[in-house]
């Protein structure tokens, strides 16, 4: 009668003790920084970048962390973040936040002015940056620019991006109009971002088709 | 020095070298062979005996396992029984003392109404009218012989006619009123005798209740006697209980199952907002690890709750508690499994809000504002909801009938599988043995057959042509017989 139980308890502390001594947890949330491209007529496009962003609100979940950040001359820098969140814990926390970050976005999109230059690089060295403090599982950079780059002078930006484990993703890529007369030179400006990416050990992915919005978050 | 240096070494011709070799390795085989037999022997016997004994030791160890499967069957087969005969007795016992206990007050309406009736009838008895001890005297008047033209006499008689016809009248008179005052009587003691009756019904129905818990003791009783002899039919029977209660359980637990992952998909997600949604532990959200441990503990209550109602007895602690312990813990363990149930009806209405709050999310994110209008007919799967989660917890708490058949049965069951093993191997040893023994003799036939021509030429020589090779055959078989 004493040892009816053993057996069970004995599988019972074996899972228990087989589920304590795994590897050391990985953390499993999501963080999200999206670069906006805010040159030039490149403006005019955010109506479709708030799409996207609406879309990746609604996709992310508790404990996950979201940035919005534009991309004008100097992009290396925190006061160009647009709207910064980690969501709460708690789902009802979460939504109460995700309408007040799509609130603050939509303020944005109605106030900003053009920039003179496109600093994607220093938009990315501060995505990579923000994601890495954050401490997240997973890191996604999505960049919403034609991937025109326009540098000041005087400003150095040939650096290698360190983005071994980041999802980079390029979205809405336009095409310019000189891309128009000579479509090579677009192909180059993909190739050469993909290159840079891959070079710094992350993956490199463009949608183009606002339709296929579900992959740009892959969960 | 190749392999073709070494092949033409006895001539250019490669038939000849050929031949050349093929009689140097046969005579060379030959030469050799007595010590190859032995050899061949050695290593066949060897592996034989060894394959044996580890056949034979894993036939003991299948027929002790089988043995111990027998105990346990016995065992558990001798408690489930003395059980049943306890349940029966038990009944017996409710069955007296409700029954008959009301027995003396039985008696005595019986036999205040036997007494009642024996009054009745005595007074019912019929009493013939008593003859009057002046009509013969009358009788003699009346036939004296005398002129009955006599006025006198004629008056005289007439009288006493009128007389007699008076008292034959109020005799008559008297015997109808005593006749019907029986008749009343016999008629008042109908009642009573229906009543004996009925008393007389009841007895005999509690009486042949009592005999048919009886007879089911005695079945029960033989069973039982049975088992404790350990009888084949009975291990037999125990077995295929066994098996039967194995399944049984089994599907019943795999229902359980489906509950379970039913009720912990209730609440894993309204459990986020109490623990928070991002967090792991060991591998898993903490979420779903707090829904869990709620089911789980939930089936613990309902463990404890069936143990202290002594409907299951994995625990016997609970069991050998005290009356009024054990009261207590049924308290307890319900109170708890309540409070559970309530929490998990809230945690599904949560659940609903959650889910409402989501679409509205969705709805103003995605499809540009347009909150989602609230369905009047939304309270249906909201109620449906806390339902489920105020129920499930009570459902689960016959859990433990299942798992306690399951538990017992799956020792015989795993037992039974255990000693098939043992055997299925045992089998497999005793294969390879016999295989290692007549793979050793079936090389030393070839090998005779390799050098059959010096063998020929020996037995020539001996005069006993082939006898020799003959004997290298049959040296294993002579083993064998041996053996056998």
């Amino acid at each position: 009668m004493k040892n009816r139980l053993t057996i069970p308890a004995m599988l019972f502390l074996a899972f228990f003790v087989g589920g304590c001594s795994n590897q050391p947890e990985v953390p499993t949330t999501h963080g999200v920084y999206m670069l906006l491209d805010t040159s030039g007529t490149y403006t005019e496009e955010l109506k479709k970048a708030q799409l996207i962003i609406n879309y990746t609100l609604a996709k992310l979940n508790p404990g996950d962390t979201f940035a919005v950040a534009r991309v004008d001359t100097g992009s290396f820098s925190e006061k160009d973040i647009v709207s910064k969140v980690t969501f709460d814990d708690r789902p009802s926390m979460a939504n109460r936040q995700k309408l007040k970050f799509r609130d603050d976005i939509d303020r944005f999109v109605k106030e900003v002015k053009p920039s003179a230059y496109t600093d994607i690089t220093g938009g990315m060295l501060q995505a990579i940056e923000y994601l890495n403090e954050a401490g997240v599982g997973k890191k996604s950079v999505l960049i919403f620019s034609d991937l025109k780059e326009e540098l000041k002078k005087g400003f150095i930006r040939d650096i290698p991006l360190q983005v071994g484990g980041f999802d980079v993703v390029a979205l809405n890529v336009t095409k310019l109009r000189s891309d128009n007369v000579d479509p090579r030179e677009y192909m180059d400006r993909l190739s050469m971002w993909q290159s840079k990416v891959e070079s710094g050990e992350g993956t490199w992915r463009v949608i183009n088709d606002l339709e296929r919005l579900d992959s740009v978050i892959i969960n | 020095m190749s392999f073709s240096d070494v092949y033409m070494l006895w001539s250019d011709s490669p038939a000849i070298s050929a031949v050349v070799w093929t009689v140097i390795v046969m005579l060379l085989t030959y030469l050799a062979r007595e010590p190859m037999h032995k050899m061949i022997e050695a290593f066949s016997s060897g592996a034989k005996q060894a394959f044996q004994q580890a056949a034979d030791a894993l036939q003991g160890s299948s027929q002790k396992l089988a043995d111990r499967n027998r105990e346990v069957l016995v065992a558990a087969g001798m408690e489930a029984s003395e059980r049943l005969i306890e349940r029966e007795f038990s009944r017996i016992d409710t069955i007296v003392h409700r029954d008959l206990a009301e027995y003396p007050t039985l008696h005595r309406k019986i036999s205040d109404v036997v007494t009642k009736i024996d009054e009745d009838y005595k007074s019912s008895s019929e009493a013939p009218p008593e003859a009057p001890g002046w009509g013969k005297a009358i009788d003699a008047v009346a036939n004296i012989q005398a002129n009955k033209g006599d006025p006198m006499v004629g008056q005289v008689l007439e009288s006493i006619h009128g007389s007699m016809q008076k008292s034959h009248q109020h005799v008559l008179e008297e015997y109808r009123k005593s006749s019907r005052s029986r008749h009343m009587l016999l008629k008042k003691m109908r009642p009573f005798w229906r009543r004996m009756d009925g008393d007389l019904k009841q007895v005999d129905e509690k009486v042949t209740g009592l005999l048919e818990r009886s007879a089911v003791i005695d079945q029960q009783m033989d069973e039982y006697e049975n088992i404790v002899a350990k009888t084949d039919g009975a291990v037999r029977t125990l077995s295929s209980s066994s098996l039967t209660q194995f399944f049984i359980a089994g599907f019943v637990l795999a229902i359980a199952v489906g509950g379970a992952a039913i009720n912990f998909n209730l609440i894993a997600r309204p459990m986020q907002e109490m623990v928070g949604g991002s967090g792991m532990l060991m591998g898993f959200k903490t979420a779903n690890i707090a829904a869990l441990v709620i089911i789980l503990v939930e089936v613990a209550m309902g463990l404890f709750l069936m143990e202290s109602l002594r409907i299951t007895r994995l625990f016997p602690v609970i069991g050998s508690m005290r009356d009024e312990m054990r009261v207590r813990m049924i308290w307890i363990t319900f109170s708890i499994l309540l409070i559970l149930a309530s929490v998990e009806a809230g945690l599904a209405y949560m659940r609903e809000i959650l889910s409402q709050d989501d679409a509205a999310l969705r709805a103003s994110l995605i499809e540009g504002g347009s909150s989602v209008a609230a369905s009047s007919q939304r309270w249906i799967t909201t109620a449906a909801q806390m339902g489920m989660g105020f129920i499930l917890p009570f459902a689960l708490v016959f859990v433990a009938i299942p798992l306690e058949s399951f538990i017992h049965s799956s020792r015989t069951v795993l037992g039974m599988v255990g000693v098939g093993l043992l055997r299925g191997l045992a089998f497999l040893m005793s294969m390879v043995a016999s295989g290692s023994y007549y793979a050793g003799a079936a090389l030393i036939s070839i090998y005779d057959l390799i050098i059959f021509m010096p063998l020929w030429i020996e037995g020539l020589i001996k005069g006993r042509t082939g006898s020799e090779a003959k004997k290298g055959l049959n040296l294993f078989e002579s083993h064998a017989t041996k053996e056998v």
